[in-house]
């Protein structure tokens, strides 16, 4: 069973206090808590371990260099697709941004990069710049009224359009809503087109079957699925990677260098430039062991109830309005209250001791779409709870208070 | 120490508690007067704020002193901005040099919004009055 008890107790920072009251942690959908095993191995491997990997013949640099590379198949095995096909980066943007770079070669003036509108800017600005370097052009696929997707619609336009890249995201971090990716991955794999799918808040809560979505790459952020901070990846289907250019080069993703010509190691390694983060990807270990620890089924059960137990109470207060899907959502919920500032209902939740963020979320083309400066943000993971749920509304009906 | 800053502060110091200080603060925005919307251009926005805030000064040459307006679309923003005007209106370039909002904010126990990473430009508010201050003394 999902003892949530036992859950938030390997998560040290949840007992933190913040302005004297007790933290209540709502903001997972900018960077998700830690538990307690992958911050001892952050200590155990600077304590113990430290050592460069991929050179050296010593024992602790062949021993990082396995605890590394363990890494990237615990990770592999997580998205059921193979060890080789994965590449760490620093995050999804750069990981984004390495794959607009590895693309461009193949782009002509002319050609079309569709993009969804709900969009976080780290999968909008790395196309609208690849689109100014070779001549191609940036598309919109179609959005519902109320900012959802409809695969059935984005599907016929690609299918029209024809664009040669297609970037969407698998959850909005705004709204939280999940795309339904199946309808406009076919529709892509008809036209030939390249899927890159953004999966840095799906990762976590969904567990994605890659090999199931079947889109040619994904994009992931580790301090967004319980791992540190400064580490991220992506996933790319092998034959296509391979085929992509190098991003940075350097040491470490070189085979023969010569001062007039250098050979590149295979993919993921032609990717990995430079001394890695090997303390971020031995401690992410940890991340994805704590994760699949845990019975998906009960773990989304058990999110989807908190999350469910949070529309429910936000939704009887008068004046709140919510822009999130309802039913079909990893757990962020992007509201307002009348026409009050999401700052300063947010600056006061603070002060209750409640972390939600305000803002635009870095998607100014949604708030643009809903005429309002931002919104703000309660986002939700697996080590929250009911109580949590109660101590934000009561937090939230004394800001209003506060306000009113 | 202007009278009117004073008399401005005299319930932010008294106010019992955080959900106190920040009402008084609310409240005085909402009785800063009216930024007329012909000063709202994008040259008087602040920049670096989450919220918008815009900031209006002027130098009057025969008073010898700073003329200060502002606005801002979020309550508690706007009821800071009416503490900084408070602070800084009418005074000369001398006298504005020698105001020390940071240690002010401190003592109204109001520090954390000063802060760079706060994302409310009120620093960046200060900074600007500080600016003008110094090019007209």
């Amino acid at each position: 069973m999902f003892d949530i008890a036992k859950i938030r107790a390997d998560f040290p920072l949840l007992n933190e206090t913040v302005n004297e009251q007790p933290l209540v942690y709502l903001d997972s959908a900018a960077t998700s808590q830690k538990p307690q095993a992958v911050i001892d191995a952050l200590a155990r491997f600077y304590s113990h371990e430290n050592a460069n990997v991929h050179r050296g013949r010593h024992t602790l640099s062949e021993n990082a260099t396995r605890n590394y590379e363990h890494t990237r198949t615990l990770l592999a095995d997580y998205f059921s697709v193979k060890s080789n096909e994965i590449v760490w980066t620093k995050g999804a943007t750069e990981s984004i941004n390495l794959i607009a770079n590895g693309l461009a070669s193949r782009l002509n003036p002319g050609d079309k990069i569709a993009l969804s509108a709900i969009e976080h800017h780290a999968n909008i600005v790395p196309w609208q710049q690849l689109a100014q370097r070779t001549g191609a052009q940036v598309i919109i696929l179609p959005i519902e009224n109320d900012l959802s997707i409809n695969s059935e619609h984005c599907s016929e336009f690609i299918t029209q359009q024809r664009p040669k890249i297609v970037a969407i995201t698998h959850a909005s971090n705004t709204l939280g809503n999940i795309t339904d990716l199946a309808p406009i991955i076919s529709a892509c794999k008809a036209i030939n087109a390249i899927s890159v799918v953004d999966g840095a808040q799906a990762a976590m809560h969904l567990r994605p079957h890659l090999p199931e979505i079947s889109c040619d790459l994904y994009v992931f952020s580790a301090h967004k699925m319980l791992g540190p901070t400064g580490l991220g990846g992506l996933y790319g289907r092998y034959e296509l990677l391979k085929s992509l250019d190098v991003y940075q080069t350097g040491g470490e993703m070189i085979e023969t260098v010569s001062l007039t010509q250098s050979t590149f190691r295979d993919a993921p390694g032609k990717f990995e430039a430079g001394t890695p983060n090997i303390a971020g990807v031995i401690a992410f270990a940890e991340a994805i062991n704590y994760l699949t620890s845990l019975d998906f089924q009960q773990m989304r059960q058990h999110e989807h109830t908190v999350f469910a137990y949070a529309i429910n109470q936000l939704a009887a207060i008068d004046g709140i309005r919510i822009y999130s899907n309802q039913e079909c959502n990893i757990g962020n919920i992007s509201f307002n209250y009348k026409d009050e500032h999401p700052f300063d209902l947010a600056t006061l939740l603070d002060g209750f001791g409640v972390a939600v963020r305000s803002g635009h979320h870095c998607t100014q083309p949604i708030m643009s779409q809903l005429g309002i400066p931002g919104t703000v943000r309660a986002s939700f993971a697996l080590y929250n709870n009911k109580d949590d749920v109660d101590a934000f509304i009561n937090a939230l009906k004394n800001s209003i208070e506060l306000l009113d | 120490m202007n009278s009117t800053f004073k008399a401005v502060t005299k319930d932010i110091e008294i106010a019992a508690g955080w959900q106190q200080k920040y009402r008084q603060i609310m409240l005085l925005g909402k009785q800063l007067p009216a930024m007329p919307d012909a000063l709202k251009v994008d040259d008087a926005l602040v920049k670096g704020c989450e919220s918008k805030v815009w900031l209006y000064i002027e130098f009057d040459h025969s008073e010898n002193s700073l003329v200060l307006a502002g606005d801002s679309d979020t309550r508690i923003v706007k009821g800071l901005l009416a503490l900084i005007l408070a602070l800084y209106n009418g005074l000369t370039p001398e006298q504005a040099a020698q105001i020390n909002a940071y240690d002010e904010f401190e003592r109204l126990g109001l520090i954390n919004h000063l802060s760079p990473s706060r994302g409310n430009g009120i620093k960046a508010m200060v900074d600007k009055i500080q600016t003008m201050a110094e090019q007209k003394r």
